[in-house]
């Protein structure tokens, strides 16, 4: 008696066990063949950066207050618009030398240097401690491209990434963003996010997996923004560096930022 | 056991009732923040912590200085510590329960909280601050509880419990190292940027707990029939008094570094706080208190004649509980964020909503405090009896 | 039995509040849903007795194999393959979230939170 009813348990178990499995095993059971792939124009490259071309840009900012990038990706990307400065959200955005630059600033710097403002971004670094803190994988490093990314569905809104974080890249949606953003410029073929988790740019993955240039980029009409491989010598980019100094932000801190600076 | 916690008289059942009233209204400001977000804080793009991790920060201190009871008692067998080893077990019990709570009512995506077991990341240090605090307060129940029960039938403790005391006085000390690293770690952060940081932790924390500790005790000979004894909060004092002079003084190496190097980065976060920084004064007054709350703690502290009075030694206790919470729940966290990474400065204010909650989190953690000391003392009587 | 009269009387209690559920709605089933299927398209990205257990899986190894993996093409049963985006796939044929996802999700009390960042394609009714 004893022995049967431990039996009966024990067959019980496992049949339950079989039938909760049930529906994996069908799914495995459909899944002949990789059903799914890169899309073959996507752009290839082993770590993108960018140069910012500040006298181009000083330029259109002059002669027309020029702000073609970021209304570009601020657009595409459905980025709201918060009045509020301790709430905004930022992917691209203007800031003074001595604020960009604060560990190298100086006051005999050229007018021109300290005037006008320098176009900040993610420096999508190749050594990044917001992944390193991130406690999720919600931000990671893209192993083939070396993108930052922001994996949205993941983020718990530790806000972790935005004290490792040294640039400032980071925004945290302290409330829902929808409101922010005008109905009638929504992008409808990118989402927004909702509140409590963070954003920042993701050198547009969306565009470069499709084979587009970064939104930014096609928006400027001087070609201040030059995006491409820095690992390969032969790219715009690289070719652009060895021919001219440029600057990056707070390399003594050791986060190797791809966003390079000609003055 | 629990039983103990449902017989009290009057004065119990308010005090158990004022605490829920305190951690419902709480609750009901962590609904609000639940539907609207995090922006009915203060907190902002610049000052992206604010008073629940600086709560959190202080009270890992807290939870870690029930080692300091632990220790003494079961590795060098100070048997002073016998009477109340239970009570910096619960005091961590209840510390750790508000450290996990401030957690969660700072993420903006609560209901996700479970994604850092489902993708486990152990480059983080706030995974293994989960890690660090979950276990230390699965030890601290267990073993306060076993030890307690087994004293209730006059009996040793069961031997495996053993093995978990060991195991709990390194874990004390890991948590307030891995909270630390959470702030040591960040580039660019040159206030926390600071390889002492875990040591000054360490050193603060091992003076407010026990300071609560004794403050605790003092309230407890005074309401029950339980006596945690005078031997034992003498040894106690000895223990604040180290603890607080080794704090002050880690301070003061960071002041030397930061003012001798004059590295302006590193000068930056101490000057906003005590004389303000490009016009921002908010901390100002609040870190100059903890200054003379410290000093007065160690005038108090260190003349033995002046410790072993009860009187002073309440008083004392008092100084070095608030003066470390300023320097620690007030103002090391926020500095941190102060001037920020363009060196402007975005000045950072609590509101109401997030005091209430703050207010609803201690709340909580002192009504779970009140439930374990009624049944540790109730068994101490009933013992005695 | 000690204190009967306490007990019994509770246990009714809670038996009641406990099948509330049940006995409110007694006798009024709730008309089964009937989800709009696409009159363009005949094959889904998966077959339809998947996608009607399964979609939810799906649009999950999905968003990882888009946003994690850069992977951007899904190939369906039929060999045609998919742009793997809720907003710019699913939602082109399914073009109209009232009268597809909340069919079903109204029905089994489901309020899935994709639509607090994915946009719902605009209803023309």
């Amino acid at each position: 008696m004893e022995k049967d009813r431990r039996e009966f348990l024990k067959i019980g178990g496992i049949s339950v066990l079989g039938l909760s499995a049930l529906p994996v095993f069908q799914a495995l059971a459909q899944e002949k063949g990789p059903r799914y792939k890169p899309d073959p124009k996507a752009l290839k490259g082993a770590q993108w950066a960018m140069i910012v071309d500040m006298k181009k840009c000083w330029e259109q900012q002059d002669k027309r207050q020029c702000r073609d990038c970021i209304l570009a990706c601020h657009k595409i990307h459905n980025v709201p618009d918060i009045p509020d400065q301790k709430r905004e959200i930022k992917w691209i955005w203007l800031e003074e030398y001595k604020h960009a630059f604060p560990d190298q600033a100086h006051e005999y710097a050229p007018e021109k240097v300290k005037e006008n403002p320098f176009m900040l971004l993610c420096n999508h670094c190749s050594n990044p401690p917001c992944v390193r803190v991130c406690p999720t994988k919600a931000t990671f490093k893209r192993k083939p491209d070396g993108i930052v990314m922001m994996d949205f569905h993941r983020c718990i809104g530790c806000r972790y990434c935005m004290a490792g974080c040294p640039y400032g890249a980071r925004s945290f949606n302290w409330g829902d963003p929808r409101p922010y953003l005008k109905p009638e410029d929504i992008n409808m073929t990118y989402p927004t996010r909702r509140k409590g988790v963070v954003e920042k740019c993701t050198f547009c993955y969306e565009r470069i997996d499709e084979g587009l240039q970064p939104a930014c980029v096609e928006a400027c009409k001087v070609k201040a923004l030059i995006f491409g491989d820095i690992t390969n010598p032969n790219s715009e980019v690289r070719k652009i560096l060895s021919g001219h100094y440029s600057l990056r932000r707070k390399i003594e801190l050791g986060t190797g930022p791809n966003v390079y600076y000609l003055i | 056991m629990l039983e103990k916690a449902l017989k009290g008289g009057q004065k119990y059942w308010s005090l158990l009732l004022g605490l829920a009233i305190l951690s419902g209204i709480g609750f009901a400001c962590f609904m609000l923040q639940l539907n609207q977000g995090l922006r009915i804080t203060g907190m902002s793009r610049d000052v992206s912590w604010g008073f629940y991790i600086a709560q959190f920060t202080f009270l890992v201190g807290v939870a870690a200085s029930a080692v300091m009871v632990v220790l003494p008692y079961y590795l060098h067998h100070v048997k002073e510590f016998g009477r109340i080893t239970i009570l910096g077990e619960f005091l961590a019990v209840s510390a750790v329960t508000m450290c996990l709570l401030f957690i969660v009512v700072d993420l903006g995506q609560p209901m996700r909280l479970l994604n850092v077991l489902l993708h486990p990341t152990p480059n983080s240090i706030l995974f293994w601050d989960m890690v660090v605090l979950n276990g230390y307060l699965f030890l601290n129940a267990v073993i306060g509880w076993t030890v307690l029960s087994a004293e209730r039938k006059e009996m040793p403790p069961p031997k495996w419990v053993k093995p978990l005391i060991y195991v709990s006085i390194p874990w004390a000390v890991s948590i307030h190292t891995v909270t630390a690293f959470l702030y040591a770690g960040l580039p660019g952060r040159h206030f926390w940027l600071t390889a002492i940081m875990a040591a000054r932790f360490l050193a603060s924390a091992f003076a407010s707990g026990p300071s609560l500790l004794i403050l605790l005790s003092f309230l407890i000979r005074k309401r029950t029939n339980f006596d945690p004894g005078t031997a034992a909060i003498e040894k106690l004092s000895k223990i604040v008094t180290y603890a607080m002079i080794t704090s002050v003084f880690f301070l003061l190496l960071e002041v030397f570094t930061a003012f001798y190097s004059k590295i302006p980065g590193h000068m930056h976060g101490f000057i906003y706080q005590f004389a303000g920084y490009e016009g921002h004064a908010e901390l100002v007054p609040f870190m100059w208190l903890s200054v003379i709350l410290s000093v007065t703690a160690l005038i108090l502290l260190i003349p033995p004649q002046f410790r072993n009075n009860e009187k002073l030694l309440k008083i004392a206790c008092i100084t070095v509980f608030f003066g470390l919470y300023l320097e620690k729940g007030v103002g090391l966290v926020v500095t941190g964020f102060i001037p920020n990474v363009f060196d402007k400065v975005t000045p950072y204010i609590p509101t109401v909503p997030e005091l209430a909650i703050t207010l609803g989190v201690w709340a909580t953690g002192f009504l779970i405090m009140a439930i374990l000391y009624k049944v540790a003392i109730g068994v101490k009587e009933e013992i005695r009896a | 039995m000690y204190d009967a009269k306490k007990i019994v009387p509770g246990i009714l209690i809670f038996v009641v509040l406990f099948t509330f559920p049940l006995w409110s709605n007694m006798g009024k089933a709730a008309p089964a849903p009937k989800p709009e299927l696409p009159k363009t398209e005949k094959v889904c990205v998966m077959d339809t007795a998947y996608m009607k257990t399964e979609h939810m899986v799906l649009l999950n190894q999905w968003r990882d194999l888009v946003v994690r993996d850069a992977n951007r093409l899904w190939v369906g049963p039929d060999g045609k393959e998919h742009f793997m985006s809720l907003q710019n796939s699913c939602m082109k044929c399914h073009s109209s979230k009232v009268k597809f996802c909340d069919q079903c999700h109204n029905y089994a009390g489901v309020k899935p939170y994709c639509w607090q960042c994915h946009i719902e394609p605009k209803e023309n009714m």
